[in-house]
């Protein structure tokens, strides 16, 4: 796979103010008697309006550093703050609140609730934050059209195409209007074509002002964000703009 | 607050759907709990109907009434303390009704002699065998439980006269006469005639043992010429005057009758006071044993149909761990996927009790129009006792897995396939 050329005109917004800083973490799991060191020491600062890739083969700590990111684990020791809070420091339901309010999720294998249809699948996040009907139903439709699935609201996961679903999937993570929107290998399990189009619609997001997190094993997909940290052995290998 | 509410309309709407999707499945473990259901909710009626019959054997014999007699009612095992005892004698029913009328604020209304024995009534080619046939004068009219169908009790004036004048129970009239009045006819009795001047209505059987309906009331100076007092059957009713103060009016007999029969202080009582209350204090175990081993047997295929509810909602959870895993990331906080397992089991379980409880019914209806006589009695406090049974075990049983559900760790539970 030849990585394709930076395209020449896209544009690299201003960052905006620290989201997450993270210093000095470790996650440490036991296997048996084994202990494994996931991440041995990661440092790092992510600003609002950022596209960030993570890269790194399997078994560097890639995906530990996502749950981290993504307040779905927290580290065995350092610091971890997302927008002045002490997430370290967080139990199971206050987790649950900063992912519901601060974070979109975006997951390879879409998620979506197969008995659900669209709309309701994007109004999830909206139900655990406590919105009234009314506000859900217009924030999810808005966040579909916003995705170009206007007229697929009323569809569900099965009556629609692999692309559509991760649309629906995007949407959701858009509709709480969260700090950062987290995807985990995003076009894993679609094809290159409708892969493109995902890839597009996210730079679309980043144009509106979006902070994107893209998490990744495929050189050309993290050469669409502005800046890559590649992991190894859970440390950072290199953190810089994309060339 | 109004997350809450959210949370649950949510909840309950992923649940039917959930339902909907695995209606196989759901319909099954429903019918563990549907057995469960209307066999509990059977024991129930039964247990209702039992404790209903027993009430209206007891309310024959009157809860006003006390029985002054020899023996004491129920088994005796110290029979060597009784049999010589005196019988109860005319004179002292007499005797007992000048102290009541001489105590001021007597609890103690009137005192009533009566014998009785099983003998054969005739009339025309009809003959009934074993009627239980009492003597006892007029008085015995504010004694009787029963109204009367027709005619009326003989007078005073009938009864001192010793006239050869009798009230049947209702199976004894109609027996004799059937399809027409037995008021004014003649029956034989011991080759004796007596006219016919009442007829009692239909009362039952005094808990399904002997029938109330099969009995004649004569005059007691009839009975004594023509059939003899023996001894050891004879017994004084004691009307009381509250029902509410039969204590009282008990202490205050047991000092009446230690007067009328002449005891010292010290000495024992040389008779038994009976009533429906000793009655019921001697049934009341065997009641509640029979209520408490049937509660517990049926409650035992209730346990089956909570442990069919809690296999399936743990089969649910690991079905749906990777949507658990999607719900948490989403911010779904412990109690709401709590929440949402509990209230599948609970649904499925208030199903199978709403079912339950319409098979019941059904049963009952049933059973009462092939066997009116069978005591089963539905209820509305059993619909509301079993519905709360049905929902409690959908809590009990879900709780376990839902809890489980609540406490996956979010990465574990999205990295499960």
């Amino acid at each position: 796979m030849t990585p394709p050329a930076p395209v020449e005109s896209r544009t690299v917004r201003p960052v905006g103010p620290l989201v997450i800083s993270i210093e000095g973490v470790t996650k440490l799991y036991h296997m048996g008697d084994e202990t494994i060191h996931a991440l041995r020491g990661v440092s790092l600062e992510i600003h609002r309006n950022e596209y960030l890739a993570i890269m790194g083969p399997s078994g560097s700590g890639k995906s530990t550093l996502m749950n981290m990111l993504g307040c779905l684990d927290t580290p065995t020791s350092g610091k971890y703050e997302f927008s002045g809070q002490n997430v370290a420091s967080m139990v199971d339901d206050e987790l649950a609140d900063i992912r519901n309010r601060e974070i979109g999720f975006v997951f390879q294998t879409f998620n979506l609730l197969a008995r659900s249809d669209a709309l309701k699948n994007v109004e999830l996040p909206l139900i655990y934050a406590g919105l009234p009907p009314q506000v859900r139903h217009e924030r999810a439709t808005a966040a579909l059209e916003s995705v170009g699935l206007g007229n697929r609201v009323h569809h569900k996961p099965n009556e629609l195409s692999g692309g559509q679903r991760q649309r629906v999937a995007i949407a959701r993570a858009l509709v709480n209007r969260p700090s950062i929107i987290l995807a985990d290998e995003p076009t894993g399990n679609l094809d290159s074509k409708t892969g493109v189009e995902i890839m597009e619609l996210f730079e679309d997001l980043y144009e509106k002002g979006n902070t994107l997190i893209v998490v990744t094993h495929e050189e050309s997909i993290a050469r669409h964000a502005r800046r890559i940290i590649r992991l190894r052995d859970g440390l950072i290998e290199s953190d810089g703009p994309v060339d | 607050m109004d997350r809450i509410l959210y949370e649950l309309t949510e909840s309950v709407r992923i649940a039917m759907a959930q339902v909907r999707a695995n209606k196989m499945r759901s319909a099954l473990t429903g019918l563990g709990v549907i057995i469960g259901i209307v066999a509990v909710t059977l024991m129930g009626t039964a247990i209702r109907g039992i404790d209903i019959g027993f009430n209206k054997s007891l309310a024959m014999l009157g809860d006003d009434i006390v029985y002054v007699q020899k023996w004491p009612w129920g088994n005796v095992e110290d029979w060597w303390n009784y049999v010589d005892r005196p019988p109860m004698k005319p004179e002292d029913a007499v005797a007992l009704n000048r102290i009541f009328d001489g105590t001021v604020n007597s609890q103690l209304q009137l005192a009533v002699f009566s014998d009785a024995r099983q003998i054969a009534v005739k009339a025309g080619g009809e003959s009934v065998s074993g009627v239980y046939t009492t003597g006892a004068n007029a008085d015995f009219s504010q004694i009787l439980v029963a109204d009367f169908e027709e005619g009326r009790m003989y007078t005073a004036t009938e009864s001192d006269a010793a006239r050869q004048v009798c009230v049947l129970g209702f199976d004894v009239a109609h027996a004799l006469f059937p399809g027409r009045s037995a008021v004014n006819q003649t029956v034989i009795v011991q080759g004796q005639p007596f006219t016919v001047i009442g007829v009692l209505v239909k009362q039952g059987s005094f808990l399904g043992l002997f029938s109330m309906d099969n009995q004649m009331i004569v005059p007691l100076g009839a009975y004594r010429k023509y059939f003899g007092i023996r001894d050891d059957n004879t017994q004084i009713q004691v009307k009381v005057k509250d029902k509410l103060k039969l204590q009282e009016a008990r202490e205050e007999l047991t000092g009446a009758l230690r007067r009328v029969r002449g005891l010292a202080p010290g000495e024992r009582d040389n008779f038994s006071l009976n009533g429906g209350d000793g009655f019921k204090k001697q049934l009341d175990p065997i009641k509640q044993g029979i209520a408490f081993a049937g509660l517990f047997i049926t409650g035992l295929s209730l346990f089956v149909g909570a442990i069919g509810i809690m296999n399936i909602t743990f089969v649910s959870v690991r079905e749906r761990t990777k949507e658990i895993g999607t719900r948490k990331a989403l911010g779904a906080r412990r109690r709401t996927i709590l929440l949402q397992f509990l209230i599948e089991a609970v649904s499925i379980c208030a199903a199978g009790g709403v079912v339950g409880l319409g098979v019941t019914y059904g049963l009952c209806l049933g059973v009462k129009t092939a066997m009116p006589s069978f005591p089963l009695e539905f209820s509305v406090s059993l619909v509301a006792t079993s519905m709360i049974v049905a929902i409690a075990t959908g809590i009990i049983s879900g709780f376990v897995p839902a809890l489980g559900a609540s406490r996956l760790d979010p990465v574990v539970a999205l990295r499960y396939e």
